[in-house]
């Protein structure tokens, strides 16, 4: 009874009529909102006590020393690793902790590994084809055709990422370089809300790294992407908002100026420096 | 290789324009009308004459291909190193052997009207309730699918979900294989115990000691494996097959990418094991008997042989596998039994140490090296 | 009328017996002569005057008295052709051994035909077995006595117990006393009396229980309450004592799972090798075992230690021929590795098979591990279980401490976590491979020796235990010494509190299903290795 009455109030918009096709409500700013995480595996917190907002459009930087939890942090957006506490939300309206993986990626959240993962076995075409987001059910997928329109957009992200040459050639072949290009087409073709890009530039050259950077700030604005990086030439070229990790939580956030200028940072990155030595 | 004209086809037909599939239906084809016709036309006692006894082994080996095939579509394509699916193509036959026990009716040693021989022995008072329905053909044929497809579901349900994947799933395939072994050798199971089912008479009203029948089953086993690799073929030429190998060789990439990995291995799992399933219907009635040591590990890991020596992922090799070892174990056990058990060793260590890619890998790269020197390049 | 005069024969049997006791020291050697009268007396058609030769034998306090009546009894006392009683040493085939009756000189064989056999029926029969048992009482040698005063349960009647009351008083090993008394409570209880159920509270012998079943339903009601309770009592302990024995059992099962999974925790839980010839490795032990008594004829205990260092280093020579000629070729293809190795198992098998034989091979067990260890009337353990549990501990000890405090152990550790920097640290990995794989195949060996003493000795012998092996291994969790002995011992007390209700086969079967869908709620096992690296 109730439900026919609100039907027939027009200017609400429901959840069921709402457009299926990107369901993340960023009305209210963030994009993704991790509060209060913590994640221990026998007693040692890899992640504790992490806050971390990011804006939709947004592009930033996480840096951190080894162990500071940069790829746990995206374990858990992922749905990879669950935390022991805290929540996790994409948007303001789904709850990341009470989903898996495929259905965090097809919902938009596009991962690119630290190691470059793409499907050795398969031809380039077709480890973008198999990126592409469509429905990914078990008989939409047997019965899939290849039409043009996506033979269109899959030879658009051959030429961004500089493969079309090589097509046809199993992706077994590929220069690390080049793996690293194709993960980062395959993330185009998922069109996703939402990059979380593991150390892009690791093994690449002075100019392939230059191109990468030209992508990332580009795709930024329409997605939001997160950047995890080693190399502060490569961040600082690239970063507008850079957060830093120390020991599980966030030490600091800020433009990279302020960031490199904080004194807790300098102790950090120099401290174990000298631990080093 | 993806071109857009076949990729874009009704993924049903999709294998027929390729060239492998081509080869391997006409081969096939031929190999049955030139065993049929020198079985029906060319009179006993000539040189060329196939009597109904090889007819009979061909169709024997003709099921073991189908069982490879299906093997070789989870194995090769998916990944899974399953040694238990001796148990689904037991199952199959089991639920064949059920249904030709059915048709015995009244003509059994003890003449009961409808309990068969062992029951009467067991001095079982009714049929116990899963044997009801096996007297219809069609209920028979469908619980040949039906049951071992429905195991499958359950057992990679509970599997697949929780990841289970690499060696521990073979070895809880395998333990999952044992332990029906040890459930059907108990009389209690209703299943014959020792000595399973067999003194099997009639399939369809057909005599199953005529020779016309014999040839019949052959035939059909031909048909079965030639409609059993056209779907496995259409299945890994769509782009749920590309899946498979995605998530064969990056497990976690697929997941990534949005694929919900466990559902693509359950439906192509149960689709493997209705194949067994079928291969094992198809067996039963041919060689006349099916009992619990067709779920020994032992066989099941032979079938993995089989498709290891043909050659993996390739779906034809896993035919010429498992019908070059078949052919070997009755030459083999015919001359000299003792050696059977040190060649079968050896070939489990020699293919899967010299070679991994098997004879149809042996086959494409003999292939590419005479294409390679025809144009008169040298190489050394 | 016939049934009296037995009364009287027995009465005056015992008396005289007891009299006998009374001169235990003067019992003599009748002349030889009157012996031949004693023994005639028994050659007579009616059963009655055979009663009471019987009667005569024991009254004449002959010191050979006990080996006639024996002989009586076993129907060895024969009697030849001239009229001579004999002593048939052992009636087995066609042709006897005989010694003569008086003199107890051996008079070599006899054919059967030339002798005649003194029979009796089963009256006397049980007089007689009253009579040996009585006469063993006063024997002087303890084990005697013990023997029969064991015998003597539920078997006495009024007139003994007469007796029984100055034999326990003048008894002085305990344990015959304690038996004596039973044997009295077991009596006064059948006949109703309070006195013997108080004492029977705490018995297990079968014949107390049957004792105290009549008196619970006797007219008493005081009497039948006491045995009630009695019996509940009993009945309590005798649950305890059960359930301790299928402990016993389970921990036994699982010793042996944990010695045939303990090798495979090795080379498959920490090198990740899959090796499915571990089985044949197993038999390949108990093969050594048998070829070791083999060498060493009529010393079954030497052969068995020395099978021991013998069935580590066959194992571990063929583990090490597994590793350099098949598995290293493998490395990283976990999946090829296990069809080449299970060919290896079939070839291994086979040549079993035809080398020594298709069928099963005995295997000795030695004396001291023979028997059982009687803890009670209800409960004895069997000495060979014991013994392979206590071996299966301290193998598992061994190894804890090999992994633990040696350098291999360390370096075993490095080079399955991260081999590339085991390496670069100097660590030759390689050598490392061979001396894990060669370690993990000895204890398959060990495990082979300790099963000789359990199950029979045939090529199948590891086939057997190579698929409960891995579910031990998986169910523990890969990796983890301790999660391997947990996993096995557990696995087999719960197969042996299945098996009273389920049958062995179904029980094997619902522990198999167990195992399944536990890796499924648990796919790293009982005790999972956590971490980063674990995550990979």
């Amino acid at each position: 009874m109730s439900l026919l009455q609100s039907l027939k109030a027009r200017d609400r918009v429901f959840d069921f009529m709402a457009p299926t096709a990107s369901p993340v409500d960023v009305r209210h700013g963030p994009i993704l909102y991790m509060e209060d995480v913590t994640v221990s595996f026998d007693g040692f917190k890899a992640i504790n006590n992490l806050n971390l907002t990011i804006d939709d459009g947004e592009l930033r930087c996480i840096i951190g020393p080894n162990g500071a939890g940069k790829t746990t942090m995206m374990d858990i957006i992922t749905g990879k690793t669950r935390p022991t506490e805290g929540s996790v939300w994409f948007g303001s309206r789904h709850n990341l902790l009470q989903m898996n993986e495929p259905e965090i990626a097809s919902l938009g959240v596009g991962r690119k590994f630290q190691k470059p993962t793409v499907f050795e076995a398969l031809s380039v075409f077709d480890n973008l084809e198999l990126a592409m987001a469509a429905n990914k059910g078990i008989f939409p997928t047997l019965t899939a055709r290849m039409t043009g329109e996506i033979q269109d957009r899959i030879d658009e992200v051959l030429s961004i990422i500089g493969l079309t040459a090589l097509r046809f050639q199993p992706a077994g072949i590929l220069s690390h370089g080049q793996k690293q290009w194709l993960e980062i087409g395959m993330l185009l073709m998922q069109r996703p809300r939402l990059l979380l890009v593991d150390e892009p530039v690791a093994g690449m050259t002075e100019q392939e790294m230059e191109r990468t950077a030209e992508l990332l700030v580009s795709l930024a604005g329409k997605q939001s992407v997160v950047v995890v990086e080693h190399d502060m030439g490569f961040v600082r070229s690239i970063a507008r908002k850079v957060t830093v990790l120390h020991q599980g939580s966030v030490l600091a956030e800020g433009s990279m100026d302020q960031v490199s200028s904080d004194p807790k940072v300098v102790e950090v990155y120099l401290g174990a420096d000298e631990e080093a030595a | 290789m993806p071109n857009a004209n076949s990729a874009s086809r009704f993924w049903l037909t999709r294998p027929f324009g390729e060239r492998a599939t081509q080869i391997f239906l006409g081969v096939l084809l031929a190999a049955l009308i030139i065993v049929t016709v020198l079985h029906v036309a060319v009179p006993r006692g000539h040189a060329l004459h196939v009597n109904a006894y090889t007819v009979n082994l061909f169709g024997k080996y003709l099921s073991y291909a189908l069982l490879a095939v299906a093997v070789d579509l989870v194995w090769g394509y998916l990944g899974i190193l399953s040694l238990g699916h001796g148990a689904f193509f037991a199952i199959g036959g089991y639920a064949m052997g059920m249904y030709l026990m059915r048709q015995i009716g009244d003509r059994g040693t003890y003449g009961h009207p409808v309990l068969p021989d062992f029951m009467v022995f067991l001095n079982w008072e009714s049929l116990p309730w899963y044997w009801h329905g096996f007297d219809m053909a069609w209920f028979a044929f469908a619980m040949v699918l039906l049951a071992p497809g429905l195991l499958a579901l359950v057992f990679g349900f509970l599997a697949f979900r929780s990841r289970v994947t690499g060696v521990y799933l073979s070895i809880i395939t395998q333990a999952l294989t044992f332990a029906l072994m040890l459930a059907f050798f108990r009389n209690e199971m209703g299943f014959g115990g020792n000595n399973g089912l067999t003194d099997f008479r009639e399939i369809l009203g057909f005599n199953l000691r005529s020779s016309d029948t014999r040839l019949g089953l052959f035939l059909a086993s031909g048909v079965a494996l030639a409609l059993g690799y056209i779907l496995c073929r259409a299945i890994v030429t769509s782009k749920l097959g590309r899946v498979c190998v995605a998530t064969r060789d990056a497990e976690a990439r697929t997941r990534f990418i949005g694929y919900r990995v466990e559902r693509f291995q359950l439906f192509v799992f149960v689709v493997s094991a209705m194949l067994a399933g079928v291969a094992g219907a198809l067996y039963v009635p041919q060689v006349g008997i099916i009992n619990p040591s067709e779920f020994s590990p032992l066989f099941s890991i032979e079938i993995v042989l089989w498709v290891a020596l043909g050659g993996r992922a390739t779906l034809y090799g896993a035919v010429i596998g498992a019908i070059l070892v078949n052919y070997a174990k009755t030459v083999f056990t015919g001359v000299m039994p003792d050696a059977w058990l040190f060649a079968l060793g050896a070939l489990f260590v020699l293919v899967t140490v010299f070679l991994p890619k098997g004879v149809a890998g042996l086959l494409r790269h003999l292939r590419r090296r005479s294409s390679s020197t025809s144009p008169g390049e040298a190489t050394a | 009328m016939r049934r009296f005069l037995f009364r009287g024969l027995w009465c005056a049997l015992l008396l005289s017996i007891a009299l006998g006791a009374q001169a235990q020291t003067g019992s003599s050697t009748a002349s030889d002569e009157d012996a031949q009268a004693l023994l005639e007396a028994l050659d007579v058609g009616s059963y009655h005057d055979k009663g009471e030769a019987i009667t005569a034998i024991l009254q004449s306090d002959d010191e050979r008295a006990r080996d006639w009546l024996q002989a009586l009894l076993d129907g060895r006392l024969q009697r030849t052709e001239e009229g001579r009683f004999v002593v048939v040493l052992n009636n087995i085939g066609r042709n006897w051994p005989v010694a003569d009756a008086l003199t107890e000189e051996p008079l070599g064989e006899m054919s059967r035909r030339d002798l005649d056999r003194i029979g009796i029926n089963n009256a006397l029969r049980n007089q007689l077995r009253s009579a040996i048992a009585v006469v063993d009482l006063y024997s002087p040698r303890v084990e005697r006595r013990r023997l029969s005063a064991e015998r003597l349960l539920g078997e006495v009647d009024g007139d003994l117990a007469g007796l029984l009351d100055t034999l326990i008083s003048e008894e002085d090993d305990l344990q015959v006393r304690q038996r004596l008394t039973q044997a009295l409570a077991i009596y006064q209880t059948e006949n109703g009396e309070l006195e013997g159920v108080e004492t029977l509270k705490g018995s297990l012998h079968p014949r107390a229980r049957v004792a105290l079943n009549r008196a619970a339903n006797g007219d008493d009601p005081i009497v039948a309450d006491a045995a009630r309770s009695a019996l509940a009592s009993i009945e309590q302990n005798l649950k305890l004592n059960r359930g301790v024995e299928t402990l016993y059992f389970g921990l036994s099962l699982g010793s042996v799972l944990v010695l045939a999974a303990i090798g495979l925790a090795i080379t498959f839980g920490v090198m990740g090798v899959i090796n499915m010839a571990h089985g044949e490795l197993i038999m390949l032990g108990a093969y050594t075992t048998w070829m070791m008594q083999q060498l060493l004829p009529g010393q079954p205990g030497l052969a068995l230690l020395l099978s021991i260092p013998a069935g580590f280093l066959v194992a571990a020579l063929v583990g090490i021929a597994i590793e350099r000629g098949v598995i290293q070729f493998l490395k990283g293809r976990p999946l090829e590795t296990l069809l080449a190795t299970f060919g290896v198992s079939l070839i291994l098998q086979q040549l079993v098979r035809t080398v020594i034989s298709p069928l099963n091979r005995t295997v000795v067990t030695p004396e001291w591990m023979s028997g059982s260890l009687i803890i009670n009337d209800a409960l004895s353990l069997t000495l060979n279980r014991m013994v392979v549990l206590g071996f299966a501990l301290f193998v598992f000890v061994g190894l804890m401490l090999i992994m633990r405090r040696t350098r291999l152990g360390l370096e075993v550790r490095a080079v399955t976590q991260n081999r590339a920097m085991a390496r670069a640290m100097g660590i030759r990995a390689t050598r490392v491979d061979i001396l894990t794989f060669a370690l993990g195949s000895g204890v398959a060996g060990l495990a082979g020796v300790a099963l000789s003493q359990l199950t029979n000795v045939g090529p199948n012998l590891g086939q057997n235990y190579i698929i409960d092996s891995f579910m031990v291994v998986v169910f523990g969790g890969v990796g983890n010494l301790w999660g391997t002995l947990v996993a096995g011992l557990s696995l087999g007390v719960i197969n042996q509190l299945l098996e009273p209700w389920a049958g062995a086969v179904l029980a094997k079967i619902i522990v198999l299903v167990f195992i399944i869908l536990f890796i499924q709620k648990r796919p790293r096992g009982l005790f999972p290795q956590k971490g980063r690296a674990a995550e990979g």
